[in-house]
Protein backbone atom coordinates (compact mmCIF):
# COMPACT_ATOMS: atom_id res chain seq x y z
CA UNK A 1 0.00 0.00 0.00
CA UNK A 2 2.55 2.31 0.81
CA UNK A 3 4.42 1.22 -2.32
CA UNK A 4 1.82 2.41 -4.48
CA UNK A 5 1.65 6.13 -2.53
CA UNK A 6 4.81 6.82 -2.16
CA UNK A 7 4.99 10.23 -4.08
CA UNK A 8 1.50 11.30 -2.27
CA UNK A 9 -0.06 11.38 -5.40
CA UNK A 10 -1.98 8.37 -6.93
CA UNK A 11 -1.73 10.18 -10.26
CA UNK A 12 1.24 10.57 -10.28
CA UNK A 13 2.48 6.87 -11.83
CA UNK A 14 6.02 8.07 -13.31
CA UNK A 15 6.74 8.36 -9.64
CA UNK A 16 6.43 5.14 -8.52
CA UNK A 17 8.47 3.67 -10.83
CA UNK A 18 11.61 5.54 -10.18
CA UNK A 19 11.04 4.59 -6.25
CA UNK A 20 11.11 0.79 -7.94
CA UNK A 21 14.17 1.48 -9.98
CA UNK A 22 15.90 3.47 -6.89
CA UNK A 23 14.83 0.43 -5.09
CA UNK A 24 16.39 -2.06 -6.99
CA UNK A 25 19.82 0.18 -7.82
CA UNK A 26 19.83 0.22 -4.12
CA UNK A 27 19.49 -3.40 -3.60
CA UNK A 28 22.22 -4.55 -5.64
CA UNK A 29 24.11 -0.94 -4.25
CA UNK A 30 24.01 -2.72 -0.47
CA UNK A 31 24.83 -6.06 -1.34
CA UNK A 32 28.17 -4.88 -3.78
CA UNK A 33 29.05 -2.35 -0.83
CA UNK A 34 29.37 -5.13 1.12
CA UNK A 35 27.96 -2.60 3.72
CA UNK A 36 28.68 -4.20 7.32
CA UNK A 37 25.31 -3.13 8.82
CA UNK A 38 23.42 -5.27 6.24
CA UNK A 39 25.84 -8.23 6.73
CA UNK A 40 25.16 -8.34 10.46
CA UNK A 41 21.24 -8.17 10.01
CA UNK A 42 21.37 -10.81 7.12
CA UNK A 43 23.37 -13.12 9.34
CA UNK A 44 21.45 -12.43 12.20
CA UNK A 45 18.04 -13.20 10.56
CA UNK A 46 19.34 -16.56 9.15
CA UNK A 47 20.80 -17.77 12.40
CA UNK A 48 17.36 -16.69 14.16
CA UNK A 49 15.11 -18.37 11.34
CA UNK A 50 17.40 -21.55 10.99
CA UNK A 51 17.83 -22.22 14.57
CA UNK A 52 13.99 -21.91 14.51
CA UNK A 53 13.71 -24.38 12.00
CA UNK A 54 15.80 -27.12 13.63
CA UNK A 55 13.80 -26.79 16.70
CA UNK A 56 10.65 -26.79 15.26
CA UNK A 57 12.15 -29.86 12.43
CA UNK A 58 12.74 -31.95 15.60
CA UNK A 59 9.47 -31.26 17.02
CA UNK A 60 7.25 -31.15 14.07
CA UNK A 61 8.43 -34.29 12.28
CA UNK A 62 8.52 -36.68 15.30
CA UNK A 63 5.03 -35.04 16.64
CA UNK A 64 3.67 -35.49 12.60
CA UNK A 65 5.13 -39.10 12.43
CA UNK A 66 3.87 -40.02 15.77
CA UNK A 67 0.22 -38.73 14.88
CA UNK A 68 0.15 -40.11 11.76
CA UNK A 69 1.22 -43.69 12.80
CA UNK A 70 -0.82 -44.02 16.18
CA UNK A 71 -4.49 -44.34 16.59
CA UNK A 72 -5.30 -42.70 20.08
CA UNK A 73 -8.71 -40.98 21.27
CA UNK A 74 -8.71 -37.14 20.42
CA UNK A 75 -6.37 -37.57 17.50
CA UNK A 76 -9.07 -36.06 15.08
CA UNK A 77 -8.86 -33.18 17.73
CA UNK A 78 -4.96 -33.19 17.67
CA UNK A 79 -4.72 -33.29 13.64
CA UNK A 80 -7.58 -30.64 13.68
CA UNK A 81 -5.53 -28.23 15.89
CA UNK A 82 -2.32 -28.83 14.63
CA UNK A 83 -3.88 -27.48 11.10
CA UNK A 84 -5.46 -24.31 13.23
CA UNK A 85 -2.19 -23.50 14.43
CA UNK A 86 -1.02 -23.23 10.69
CA UNK A 87 -2.67 -19.90 10.93
CA UNK A 88 -1.23 -18.37 14.08
CA UNK A 89 -0.98 -14.37 13.96
CA UNK A 90 2.93 -13.56 14.35
CA UNK A 91 1.70 -10.63 16.51
CA UNK A 92 -0.54 -12.82 18.89
CA UNK A 93 2.75 -15.42 19.58
CA UNK A 94 5.36 -12.72 20.15
CA UNK A 95 2.31 -11.28 22.75
CA UNK A 96 2.26 -14.42 24.42
CA UNK A 97 6.12 -14.69 24.56
CA UNK A 98 6.58 -11.58 25.32
CA UNK A 99 4.16 -11.87 28.60
CA UNK A 100 6.13 -15.12 29.24
CA UNK A 101 10.10 -13.45 29.19
CA UNK A 102 9.21 -10.26 29.99
CA UNK A 103 10.86 -9.16 33.68
CA UNK A 104 6.97 -9.26 35.24
CA UNK A 105 6.25 -12.28 33.65
CA UNK A 106 6.74 -15.92 35.04
CA UNK A 107 10.63 -16.46 33.07
CA UNK A 108 11.21 -13.11 33.75
CA UNK A 109 14.30 -14.26 35.59
CA UNK A 110 15.83 -15.70 32.56
CA UNK A 111 16.48 -12.32 31.42
CA UNK A 112 15.45 -13.85 27.54
CA UNK A 113 13.41 -10.17 26.44
CA UNK A 114 15.22 -8.39 23.41
CA UNK A 115 17.46 -11.36 23.14
CA UNK A 116 17.87 -13.79 19.77
CA UNK A 117 16.74 -16.12 22.28
CA UNK A 118 13.51 -14.98 22.07
CA UNK A 119 13.39 -14.18 18.76
CA UNK A 120 14.51 -18.06 18.15
CA UNK A 121 11.31 -19.61 20.90
CA UNK A 122 8.69 -17.01 18.80
CA UNK A 123 9.76 -18.16 15.73
CA UNK A 124 9.66 -21.56 16.95
CA UNK A 125 6.74 -21.41 18.34
CA UNK A 126 5.18 -20.09 15.01
CA UNK A 127 6.78 -22.50 12.40
CA UNK A 128 5.95 -26.09 14.64
CA UNK A 129 2.94 -26.02 13.69
CA UNK A 130 3.13 -25.71 9.76
CA UNK A 131 5.84 -28.31 9.83
CA UNK A 132 3.62 -30.65 11.98
CA UNK A 133 0.64 -30.88 10.50
CA UNK A 134 2.50 -31.03 6.78
CA UNK A 135 4.64 -33.80 8.21
CA UNK A 136 1.47 -35.55 9.33
CA UNK A 137 -0.10 -35.21 6.10
CA UNK A 138 2.70 -36.72 4.19
CA UNK A 139 3.27 -39.49 6.56
CA UNK A 140 0.02 -40.11 7.15
CA UNK A 141 -0.28 -41.06 3.58
CA UNK A 142 2.82 -42.71 2.90
CA UNK A 143 2.41 -45.05 6.05
CA UNK A 144 -1.40 -46.42 4.50
CA UNK A 145 0.50 -47.95 1.85
CA UNK A 146 3.43 -49.38 4.01
CA UNK A 147 1.24 -50.32 7.08
CA UNK A 148 0.60 -54.09 6.14
CA UNK A 149 4.66 -54.65 5.17
CA UNK A 150 5.47 -53.17 8.49
CA UNK A 151 3.36 -55.68 10.21
CA UNK A 152 4.44 -58.12 8.03
CA UNK A 153 7.91 -57.34 8.96
CA UNK A 154 6.75 -56.94 12.86
CA UNK A 155 8.13 -53.59 12.96
CA UNK A 156 8.25 -51.56 16.51
CA UNK A 157 6.21 -48.05 15.94
CA UNK A 158 9.51 -46.32 16.27
CA UNK A 159 11.47 -48.29 13.85
CA UNK A 160 7.87 -47.59 11.49
CA UNK A 161 8.77 -43.76 12.02
CA UNK A 162 11.98 -43.92 11.24
CA UNK A 163 11.30 -45.64 7.94
CA UNK A 164 8.16 -43.26 6.81
CA UNK A 165 10.87 -40.26 8.19
CA UNK A 166 13.34 -41.41 5.85
CA UNK A 167 11.52 -42.44 2.62
CA UNK A 168 9.78 -38.74 3.05
CA UNK A 169 13.00 -37.15 3.38
CA UNK A 170 12.39 -34.95 0.09
CA UNK A 171 9.18 -33.99 0.92
CA UNK A 172 10.12 -32.85 3.99
CA UNK A 173 12.71 -30.68 2.59
CA UNK A 174 9.84 -29.20 0.95
CA UNK A 175 7.49 -29.36 4.26
CA UNK A 176 11.33 -27.43 6.37
CA UNK A 177 10.85 -24.60 3.24
CA UNK A 178 7.91 -23.41 3.82
CA UNK A 179 8.87 -23.39 7.58
CA UNK A 180 11.26 -21.32 6.89
CA UNK A 181 9.68 -18.71 4.54
CA UNK A 182 7.43 -18.08 6.97
CA UNK A 183 9.79 -17.78 9.97
CA UNK A 184 12.32 -15.73 7.84
CA UNK A 185 9.32 -13.19 6.42
CA UNK A 186 7.30 -12.61 9.43
CA UNK A 187 7.87 -9.71 11.14
CA UNK A 188 5.57 -9.23 14.72
CA UNK A 189 6.57 -12.25 16.79
CA UNK A 190 10.25 -10.48 16.48
CA UNK A 191 9.52 -6.74 16.34
CA UNK A 192 7.64 -7.31 20.02
CA UNK A 193 10.06 -10.10 21.65
CA UNK A 194 13.40 -8.63 19.93
CA UNK A 195 12.40 -4.71 20.44
CA UNK A 196 14.30 -4.39 16.85
CA UNK A 197 17.65 -3.04 18.57
CA UNK A 198 20.50 -1.79 16.67
CA UNK A 199 23.19 -4.14 16.60
CA UNK A 200 21.70 -6.63 18.56
CA UNK A 201 18.12 -7.95 17.57
CA UNK A 202 17.64 -6.21 14.27
CA UNK A 203 16.76 -8.27 11.43
CA UNK A 204 15.44 -7.93 8.06
CA UNK A 205 12.12 -7.87 8.03
CA UNK A 206 11.96 -5.26 11.07
CA UNK A 207 14.81 -3.10 9.25
CA UNK A 208 12.35 -3.31 6.36
CA UNK A 209 9.34 -1.92 8.81
CA UNK A 210 11.61 0.53 10.13
CA UNK A 211 12.19 2.38 7.10
CA UNK A 212 9.25 2.60 5.68
CA UNK A 213 8.07 4.11 9.40
CA UNK A 214 11.14 6.78 8.28
CA UNK A 215 9.41 7.07 5.07
CA UNK A 216 12.69 6.05 3.37
CA UNK A 217 10.46 3.42 0.91
CA UNK A 218 13.19 3.33 -1.79
CA UNK A 219 15.23 1.46 0.91
CA UNK A 220 12.34 -0.14 2.47
CA UNK A 221 12.06 -1.82 -0.92
CA UNK A 222 15.68 -2.21 -1.38
CA UNK A 223 16.03 -4.74 1.57
CA UNK A 224 13.05 -6.71 0.73
CA UNK A 225 15.05 -7.33 -2.49
CA UNK A 226 17.42 -8.59 -0.39
CA UNK A 227 15.61 -10.36 1.51
CA UNK A 228 14.06 -12.35 -0.87
CA UNK A 229 17.07 -12.88 -2.57
CA UNK A 230 18.21 -14.74 0.42
CA UNK A 231 15.03 -16.65 0.33
CA UNK A 232 15.68 -17.78 -2.65
CA UNK A 233 19.26 -18.86 -2.04
CA UNK A 234 18.41 -21.19 0.66
CA UNK A 235 15.99 -22.73 -1.76
CA UNK A 236 17.89 -23.07 -4.16
CA UNK A 237 20.55 -24.42 -1.39
CA UNK A 238 17.54 -27.06 -0.23
CA UNK A 239 17.16 -28.07 -4.23
CA UNK A 240 20.59 -28.65 -4.94
CA UNK A 241 21.70 -30.91 -2.05
CA UNK A 242 18.08 -32.61 -2.96
CA UNK A 243 19.21 -33.40 -6.61
CA UNK A 244 22.99 -34.41 -5.33
CA UNK A 245 21.61 -36.66 -2.60
CA UNK A 246 19.07 -38.55 -5.30
CA UNK A 247 21.99 -38.62 -7.47
CA UNK A 248 24.27 -40.45 -4.93
CA UNK A 249 21.28 -42.42 -3.83
CA UNK A 250 20.66 -43.84 -7.59
CA UNK A 251 24.31 -43.99 -8.54
CA UNK B 1 27.54 -29.95 -0.62
CA UNK B 2 27.94 -31.61 2.44
CA UNK B 3 30.21 -28.18 3.23
CA UNK B 4 27.67 -26.34 3.11
CA UNK B 5 24.95 -28.27 5.29
CA UNK B 6 27.58 -28.44 8.38
CA UNK B 7 27.81 -24.36 7.44
CA UNK B 8 24.48 -23.96 7.69
CA UNK B 9 24.60 -25.80 10.94
CA UNK B 10 27.41 -24.20 12.64
CA UNK B 11 25.67 -20.59 11.93
CA UNK B 12 22.52 -22.29 13.42
CA UNK B 13 24.10 -24.34 16.59
CA UNK B 14 26.17 -20.95 17.52
CA UNK B 15 23.11 -18.91 17.22
CA UNK B 16 20.98 -21.09 19.71
CA UNK B 17 24.05 -21.65 22.43
CA UNK B 18 25.60 -17.97 22.15
CA UNK B 19 25.12 -16.50 25.65
CA UNK B 20 21.88 -14.32 25.92
CA UNK B 21 24.06 -10.65 24.62
CA UNK B 22 21.90 -9.15 27.89
CA UNK B 23 24.64 -10.50 29.80
CA UNK B 24 26.91 -9.39 28.24
CA UNK B 25 29.58 -6.44 30.15
CA UNK B 26 28.14 -2.98 30.48
CA UNK B 27 24.73 -2.21 27.99
CA UNK B 28 21.21 -0.96 29.32
CA UNK B 29 17.69 -0.72 27.84
CA UNK B 30 16.40 2.19 27.46
CA UNK B 31 12.52 2.46 26.21
CA UNK B 32 12.05 5.30 24.07
CA UNK B 33 9.22 7.20 21.91
CA UNK B 34 10.11 6.79 18.59
CA UNK B 35 10.62 10.35 16.94
CA UNK B 36 14.29 10.36 19.38
CA UNK B 37 14.94 7.01 17.11
CA UNK B 38 13.66 7.66 13.63
CA UNK B 39 14.98 11.17 13.56
CA UNK B 40 18.39 9.85 14.13
CA UNK B 41 18.80 11.16 17.23
CA UNK B 42 19.86 8.41 18.89
CA UNK B 43 22.85 7.41 16.40
CA UNK B 44 24.09 10.99 17.06
CA UNK B 45 24.55 10.72 20.81
CA UNK B 46 24.90 7.38 22.01
CA UNK B 47 28.42 6.67 20.50
CA UNK B 48 29.38 10.35 22.30
CA UNK B 49 27.88 8.27 25.54
CA UNK B 50 29.66 4.86 24.58
CA UNK B 51 32.57 6.82 24.05
CA UNK B 52 32.35 8.89 27.52
CA UNK B 53 31.40 5.90 29.36
CA UNK B 54 32.12 2.66 27.97
CA UNK B 55 28.04 1.48 27.96
CA UNK B 56 26.34 0.57 25.32
CA UNK B 57 22.38 1.90 24.98
CA UNK B 58 20.21 -0.75 23.54
CA UNK B 59 16.91 1.27 22.40
CA UNK B 60 13.49 -0.38 22.06
CA UNK B 61 11.80 2.19 20.13
CA UNK B 62 7.93 1.98 20.57
CA UNK B 63 5.21 4.54 21.07
CA UNK B 64 5.23 6.50 24.23
CA UNK B 65 2.02 4.32 25.85
CA UNK B 66 3.88 1.04 24.99
CA UNK B 67 7.25 2.40 26.31
CA UNK B 68 5.74 3.33 29.49
CA UNK B 69 4.00 -0.30 30.04
CA UNK B 70 7.02 -2.36 29.16
CA UNK B 71 8.86 -0.01 32.04
CA UNK B 72 6.35 -0.94 34.05
CA UNK B 73 6.92 -4.42 33.54
CA UNK B 74 10.51 -3.91 34.30
CA UNK B 75 11.78 -4.53 30.74
CA UNK B 76 13.97 -1.25 30.78
CA UNK B 77 16.52 0.47 32.74
CA UNK B 78 15.51 3.43 31.20
CA UNK B 79 12.14 5.43 30.22
CA UNK B 80 12.47 8.65 27.29
CA UNK B 81 9.00 9.87 26.67
CA UNK B 82 7.23 12.57 25.72
CA UNK B 83 3.40 12.76 27.83
CA UNK B 84 4.10 14.84 31.03
CA UNK B 85 1.22 13.50 32.75
CA UNK B 86 1.81 10.18 32.23
CA UNK B 87 5.30 10.03 33.11
CA UNK B 88 4.26 11.60 36.34
CA UNK B 89 2.13 9.22 37.19
CA UNK B 90 4.49 6.60 36.51
CA UNK B 91 7.16 7.68 39.21
CA UNK B 92 3.83 8.20 41.41
CA UNK B 93 3.45 4.78 41.14
CA UNK B 94 6.69 4.05 42.16
CA UNK B 95 7.69 2.70 38.83
CA UNK B 96 10.33 5.28 38.04
CA UNK B 97 12.84 7.01 40.24
CA UNK B 98 12.58 10.87 39.06
CA UNK B 99 11.33 12.41 36.29
CA UNK B 100 13.49 15.17 34.38
CA UNK B 101 12.60 17.61 31.87
CA UNK B 102 15.21 16.94 28.92
CA UNK B 103 14.55 18.48 25.44
CA UNK B 104 11.53 19.72 23.47
CA UNK B 105 10.46 20.59 20.16
CA UNK B 106 6.75 21.19 19.08
CA UNK B 107 4.54 19.79 17.42
CA UNK B 108 2.90 20.83 14.01
CA UNK B 109 -0.21 19.62 11.61
CA UNK B 110 0.89 18.78 8.24
CA UNK B 111 -1.56 18.84 5.21
CA UNK B 112 -1.90 18.44 1.15
CA UNK B 113 -0.86 21.48 -0.96
CA UNK B 114 -4.82 22.10 -1.80
CA UNK B 115 -5.99 22.70 1.67
CA UNK B 116 -9.56 21.20 1.88
CA UNK B 117 -10.16 22.76 5.36
CA UNK B 118 -8.33 26.03 4.58
CA UNK B 119 -6.13 25.56 7.26
CA UNK B 120 -3.03 26.71 6.32
CA UNK B 121 -1.21 29.96 8.53
CA UNK B 122 -3.62 29.60 11.18
CA UNK B 123 -2.39 30.47 14.28
CA UNK B 124 -4.26 28.70 16.86
CA UNK B 125 -4.49 24.77 16.37
CA UNK B 126 -7.43 24.56 18.57
CA UNK B 127 -9.11 27.22 15.49
CA UNK B 128 -7.65 24.81 12.37
CA UNK B 129 -8.85 21.83 14.60
CA UNK B 130 -12.46 23.41 14.80
CA UNK B 131 -12.01 23.80 10.86
CA UNK B 132 -10.80 20.52 9.84
CA UNK B 133 -14.04 18.77 11.75
CA UNK B 134 -16.37 21.42 10.55
CA UNK B 135 -15.21 20.73 6.87
CA UNK B 136 -15.13 17.01 7.27
CA UNK B 137 -11.56 17.04 6.07
CA UNK B 138 -9.66 13.84 6.60
CA UNK B 139 -7.31 13.62 9.47
CA UNK B 140 -5.14 10.95 10.11
CA UNK B 141 -4.99 10.56 14.03
CA UNK B 142 -2.27 8.08 15.59
CA UNK B 143 -4.80 6.33 17.31
CA UNK B 144 -2.67 3.86 19.86
CA UNK B 145 -2.10 5.89 23.39
CA UNK B 146 1.46 7.52 22.00
CA UNK B 147 2.37 10.58 23.36
CA UNK B 148 2.18 12.55 20.12
CA UNK B 149 -1.78 10.82 19.97
CA UNK B 150 -2.35 11.82 24.10
CA UNK B 151 -1.63 15.31 23.14
CA UNK B 152 -3.84 15.29 19.96
CA UNK B 153 -6.62 14.00 22.00
CA UNK B 154 -6.33 17.34 24.51
CA UNK B 155 -6.21 19.70 21.72
CA UNK B 156 -9.64 18.43 20.21
CA UNK B 157 -10.76 18.86 23.66
CA UNK B 158 -9.94 22.23 24.10
CA UNK B 159 -10.90 22.60 20.49
CA UNK B 160 -14.55 21.21 21.89
CA UNK B 161 -14.52 18.54 19.15
CA UNK B 162 -15.57 15.30 19.51
CA UNK B 163 -13.33 13.80 16.79
CA UNK B 164 -14.87 9.91 17.61
CA UNK B 165 -17.95 11.27 15.93
CA UNK B 166 -16.07 11.39 12.81
CA UNK B 167 -14.27 7.75 13.63
CA UNK B 168 -14.20 6.25 10.24
CA UNK B 169 -15.24 9.06 8.09
CA UNK B 170 -13.08 12.16 8.21
CA UNK B 171 -11.37 11.30 11.64
CA UNK B 172 -9.73 7.97 10.60
CA UNK B 173 -7.26 6.24 13.65
CA UNK B 174 -4.64 4.10 11.92
CA UNK B 175 -3.16 2.68 15.15
CA UNK B 176 -0.29 2.81 14.41
CA UNK B 177 3.78 4.71 14.50
CA UNK B 178 4.12 8.00 13.46
CA UNK B 179 5.45 7.26 10.13
CA UNK B 180 3.33 5.00 9.34
CA UNK B 181 0.76 7.36 10.14
CA UNK B 182 2.26 9.65 7.91
CA UNK B 183 2.14 7.42 5.44
CA UNK B 184 -1.12 7.31 5.56
CA UNK B 185 -2.09 10.72 5.44
CA UNK B 186 0.36 11.36 2.36
CA UNK B 187 -1.49 8.46 1.02
CA UNK B 188 -5.11 9.68 1.10
CA UNK B 189 -4.38 13.10 1.50
CA UNK B 190 -5.34 13.85 5.17
CA UNK B 191 -4.41 16.24 8.05
CA UNK B 192 -1.53 14.55 10.48
CA UNK B 193 -0.41 16.00 13.69
CA UNK B 194 3.11 15.10 13.98
CA UNK B 195 6.26 16.12 15.79
CA UNK B 196 8.75 18.43 14.08
CA UNK B 197 11.56 16.13 14.55
CA UNK B 198 10.08 13.09 12.92
CA UNK B 199 8.52 15.38 9.98
CA UNK B 200 12.08 17.17 9.04
CA UNK B 201 13.31 13.63 8.95
CA UNK B 202 10.48 11.61 6.76
CA UNK B 203 11.68 10.99 3.52
CA UNK B 204 7.78 10.16 2.22
CA UNK B 205 6.74 14.04 2.25
CA UNK B 206 5.71 14.20 -1.22
CA UNK B 207 4.08 17.52 -1.96
CA UNK B 208 2.69 17.60 1.69
CA UNK B 209 3.59 21.07 3.68
CA UNK B 210 3.03 22.27 7.23
CA UNK B 211 -0.34 24.02 7.56
CA UNK B 212 -0.03 24.57 11.35
CA UNK B 213 2.98 25.99 13.75
CA UNK B 214 4.16 28.38 16.22
CA UNK B 215 1.10 27.52 18.71
CA UNK B 216 2.20 27.59 22.23
CA UNK B 217 0.03 24.63 22.59
CA UNK B 218 1.90 22.34 20.46
CA UNK B 219 5.12 22.09 22.95
CA UNK B 220 6.18 19.47 22.73
CA UNK B 221 8.59 18.13 25.87
CA UNK B 222 10.41 14.81 26.46
CA UNK B 223 11.03 13.90 29.89
CA UNK B 224 13.75 11.46 30.53
CA UNK B 225 13.36 8.57 33.76
CA UNK B 226 15.39 6.05 35.78
CA UNK B 227 13.52 2.63 36.30
CA UNK B 228 13.27 2.34 40.32
CA UNK B 229 14.91 -0.70 41.11
CA UNK B 230 13.08 -0.69 44.22
CA UNK B 231 10.32 -2.33 42.19
CA UNK B 232 12.64 -3.99 39.25
CA UNK B 233 14.94 -6.12 40.78
CA UNK B 234 16.72 -6.51 37.79
CA UNK B 235 17.29 -2.91 36.94
CA UNK B 236 21.01 -1.56 35.92
CA UNK B 237 19.96 1.65 37.87
CA UNK B 238 23.86 2.47 38.06
CA UNK B 239 24.32 2.71 34.30
CA UNK B 240 21.18 3.82 34.08
CA UNK B 241 21.48 6.78 36.26
CA UNK B 242 25.12 7.16 34.07
CA UNK B 243 23.14 7.91 31.12
CA UNK B 244 20.46 9.74 32.56
CA UNK B 245 23.16 12.05 33.94
CA UNK B 246 25.09 12.55 30.95
CA UNK B 247 21.71 13.35 29.25
CA UNK B 248 21.10 16.29 31.47
CA UNK B 249 24.50 17.40 31.66
CA UNK B 250 26.63 19.75 29.98
CA UNK B 251 28.00 17.30 27.34
CA UNK B 252 24.75 15.60 26.98
CA UNK B 253 22.70 18.83 26.57
CA UNK B 254 25.05 20.25 23.92
CA UNK B 255 24.91 16.95 22.00
CA UNK B 256 21.27 17.47 21.69
CA UNK B 257 21.97 20.66 20.97
CA UNK B 258 24.44 20.22 18.00
CA UNK B 259 22.02 17.43 16.53
CA UNK B 260 21.11 18.86 13.21
CA UNK B 261 19.12 17.41 10.30
CA UNK B 262 19.37 19.67 6.93
CA UNK B 263 21.10 22.27 8.88
CA UNK B 264 17.58 21.85 11.01
CA UNK B 265 18.22 21.53 15.03
CA UNK B 266 15.52 18.80 15.77
CA UNK B 267 15.59 19.36 19.92
CA UNK B 268 16.63 21.71 22.40
CA UNK B 269 18.16 20.63 24.97
CA UNK B 270 15.88 22.38 28.31
CA UNK B 271 17.14 19.84 31.22
CA UNK B 272 17.29 22.00 34.62
CA UNK B 273 20.86 22.07 36.00
CA UNK B 274 21.66 19.52 38.13
CA UNK B 275 21.89 20.97 41.76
Amino acid sequence: MYILHSCGNLRNKRCNLQDFAEAFRLAFGLVLSGDRDLFEIIVLSLQVSLSALMISCVIGFTLGTLVAVTRFPGRGLAVVTFNTLMGLPPVVVGLLVYLLLSRAGPLGTLGLLYTPTAMIIAQAILITPIVAALTRQIIEDLFSEYDELFQSLGLSVWQAMGALLWDARYSLITVALAGFGRAIAEVGAVMIVGGNIDHLTRVMTTAIALETSKGDLALALALGIVLLAISMTVNALALSMRATAARQAYA
Amino acid sequence: MRNVLLAVLAVTVAGLFSPPAAAEDKSIIVQSTTSTANSGLYDYLLPKFKQASGITVRVVAVGTGQAIKNAKNCDGDVLLVHAKSSEEKFVEGGYGVKRFDLMYNDFIIVGPPSDPAGIAGTKEVTTALKKIADEGAIFASRGDDSGTHKKEKALWESAGVDPQKGSGKWYRETGSGMGATLNVGVGMGAYVMTDRATWISFKNKADFKIAVEGDKALFNQYGVILVNPDKCEYAKSDLGATFVNWLLSPNGQNAIATYKRDGQQLFFPNAQPLG
